[in-house]
């Protein structure tokens, strides 16, 4: 009890052999002050100066809202998709040798590398009416590109990486031994993974995952292409934070980009505390 | 539970990890699989366990056919060297894991889970200690606890891998004289992996000595240290000195001379002694060397001394009194009193 209740005290600093806490804490908040916190101050402060009215009429803007929704209900299902096959990709990875794993290895991040906006190009290409993938899912009425679904499809390619990379070291450091141990014990295959595997893995997903979303939900150069931009059904509020702007529009614009802030934040934030809260849980800290 | 392993083979990749091993384990016996890294006795605890499955041969617990049985049907309790705890569940979730994955029939109710747990925790000197996490233990705590887990299963027989060889040499001599009461009280059927070979003689009933994916000898502590049937045997265990010798006319010669010592059977042939199993001689046949280093140990001194030609000498360590003169350079002749020859 006594190591628990030491950890749970508040340290302003930790002991450490090596100097130079107040050196990197000062230039870590200048940093973040000068390429953050500075340029969103001003960000709010814009918006404020409108007055309570005129926001609140720019928010409540029913082309606006129907931007913020979909921005974030496809980020949150693309991440979602990605835990899922992310994690199965991960698996694959760690678990199984096979000709070709680095390739495969090396091909997760390909997205990080390439400009967005040529993944854009190339998914549209693929999904459109008339492309590889796109003409075989027309005739069963499935469309994809310039539908919200090809914007789904596209933060699914550009946030996949977060996952397998946030999840793929924790996933190495499991033994083997630990699984046995759940085998021996009577467990059965689909037991250990849900009881065993899945639960020690859920911080690394919680991070993963809230990866993918805030990836997902800034992402502008590879959605434009693809979604197809049609107001009220596939218009992301980034792109229409670009639209407002070059129609001079500077007040709607900064509203937009304030309230997605305020929801990216308050999301990464609850993201964040369930986090915490599981690797307590889950015996990570002492 | 008696088990027997029959002619077992097992191969890896092609290359063998085991040739043709068979073993009787006694129901309610302490066993212990003693051997270098390499030498197959890990291999053997697992095809035992069901976490490895043989190439060929077969596996019997009691009168039944294990052998392709998986290791869940096994109902084998097996205890990993570095514990392999659930690290996201508390204490008494980890031991209660076994019965919370039973099928809907065969698990108890929650409450009487709970209770057992807490039962076994008790049993394993850990009471209080149930909400904890893994890593808030210490590492002969965890230990216990992956004890605990293990027998919550009720299994038949207990299995474990290296149990002490990730801890510190003071709790490993705590445990091992705790795992012994704890055998003695609940008289499982028990075997373990080890490669220190003071582990092995002190706590098992017997011990397998394994080499090279073969099993070399089966015998109690005696046995093994007393009468080793292998060259391996005898220098695995304890310490000892090698000579290569000739018998002729029922008289053992080293290097052409004879050495006080009788045989049955002429020929070339491997004589080994242990280094307290020497008296030094004043004169007669024997042994004779300048003594090329010495070393005290304990309440005795350990001369090494160089023996046969100066272009291919064998260097031998033997026990000396204390008060006898072993300088570096100095002159010794000893005779073995126990020794034994293998051709």
């Amino acid at each position: 009890m006594t190591s628990a209740r030491s950890a749970a005290r508040w340290h302003w600093k930790n002991p450490s052999v090596i100097p130079g806490f107040g050196l990197t804490l000062g230039f870590t908040l200048a940093y973040l002050t000068l390429i953050i916190l500075i340029p969103l101050a001003a960000l709010a402060w814009r918006s404020a100066s409108l007055g309570w009215s005129d926001f609140l009429r720019l928010v409540l803007d029913p082309r606006t809202l129907a931007a913020l929704r979909i921005s974030f209900s496809t980020a949150l299902i693309a991440a979602v998709v990605n835990v899922v096959f992310g994690v199965v990709a991960a698996w694959v990875l760690v678990r199984y040798n096979f000709p070709g794993r680095r390739i495969v290895d090396a091909v997760v991040d390909l997205p990080f590398a390439i400009p967005t906006a040529v993944a854009g190009i190339a998914l549209t290409a693929i999904y459109a009416p008339n492309g590889m993938i796109g003409s075989l899912l027309a005739p069963l009425g499935i469309k994809v590109a310039y539908s919200p679904l090809g914007i789904v499809v596209a933060l699914i390619a550009i946030g996949l990486p977060f996952v397998v990379r946030t999840v793929q070291p924790v996933m190495q450091e499991i033994s083997q031994e630990v699984e046995e141990a759940a085998a021996s014990l009577g467990a059965s295959r689909f037991q250990t993974i849900f009881r065993v595997i899945l639960p020690g893995l859920t911080p690394a997903i919680l991070t993963g995952f809230s990866l993918a979303l805030a990836r997902g939900i800034g992402e502008y150069g590879s959605v434009i292409f693809i979604a197809g931009n049609i107001p009220f059904v596939s218009e992301i509020a980034p792109l229409l934070i670009v639209i407002r702007l070059e129609e001079f529009d500077y007040g709607a614009a900064t509203v937009i980009a304030t309230v997605m802030l305020i929801i990216s934040f308050l999301m990464l934030f609850l993201i964040n505390f369930i986090q915490a809260w599981s690797r307590r849980r889950f015996g990570y800290e002492q | 539970m008696e088990i027997r392993v029959e002619k077992i083979r097992k191969e890896f990749d092609l290359y063998p990890a085991l040739h043709d091993v068979s073993l009787k384990i006694e129901s309610g016996e302490l066993i212990a699989l003693l051997g270098p890294s390499g030498s197959g006795k890990t291999t053997l605890l697992r095809l035992i366990a069901g976490l490895e499955q043989p190439t060929q041969g077969r596996i019997f617990f009691g009168n039944e056919d294990a052998s392709y049985r998986s290791v869940q049907e096994r109902n084998v309790g097996f205890v990993f060297q570095h514990y392999a705890l659930f690290r996201h569940m508390s204490v008494l979730d980890n031991v209660a894991f076994g019965l919370k994955v039973r099928p809907k029939g065969q698990r108890p109710p929650k409450a009487e889970i709970r209770r057992r747990a807490l039962e076994l925790l008790e049993m394993v000197q850990l009471n209080g200690l149930e909400k904890r996490f893994p890593s808030q233990l210490s590492g002969g705590q965890r230990q216990r606890v992956a004890l605990a887990r293990a027998m919550a299963i009720e299994p038949k027989v207990l299995l474990l891998d290296e149990p002490f060889g990730a801890l510190d040499a003071k709790v490993r001599k705590e445990l091992r004289r705790w795992l012994r009461d704890f055998h003695d009280r609940t008289g499982h059927t028990t075997v373990f992996v080890t490669h220190d070979q003071e582990e092995a003689l002190e706590l098992a009933d017997r011990v397998v000595v394994m080499s090279q994916g073969k099993i070399e000898q089966v015998g109690s502590s005696d046995d093994v240290y007393d009468r080793p049937n292998s060259p391996f045997v005898f220098s695995f265990i304890g310490e000892s000195a090698s000579l290569p010798v000739k018998v002729e006319g029922g008289v053992v010669h080293f290097h052409g001379a004879p050495t006080g010592l009788t045989a049955q059977r002429d020929g070339e042939a491997r004589l080994f002694f242990r280094p307290q199993d020497v008296s030094l001689i004043e004169e007669g046949p024997g042994m004779t060397g300048p003594v090329t280093s010495s070393r005290r140990l304990a309440g005795t001194r350990i001369a090494e001394i160089e023996l046969g030609s100066p272009e291919k000498p064998c260097h031998v360590e033997v026990e000396v009194p204390l008060e006898a003169s072993a300088s570096n350079g100095s002159i010794l002749s000893f005779r073995p009193t126990r020794w034994k020859l293998f051709y």
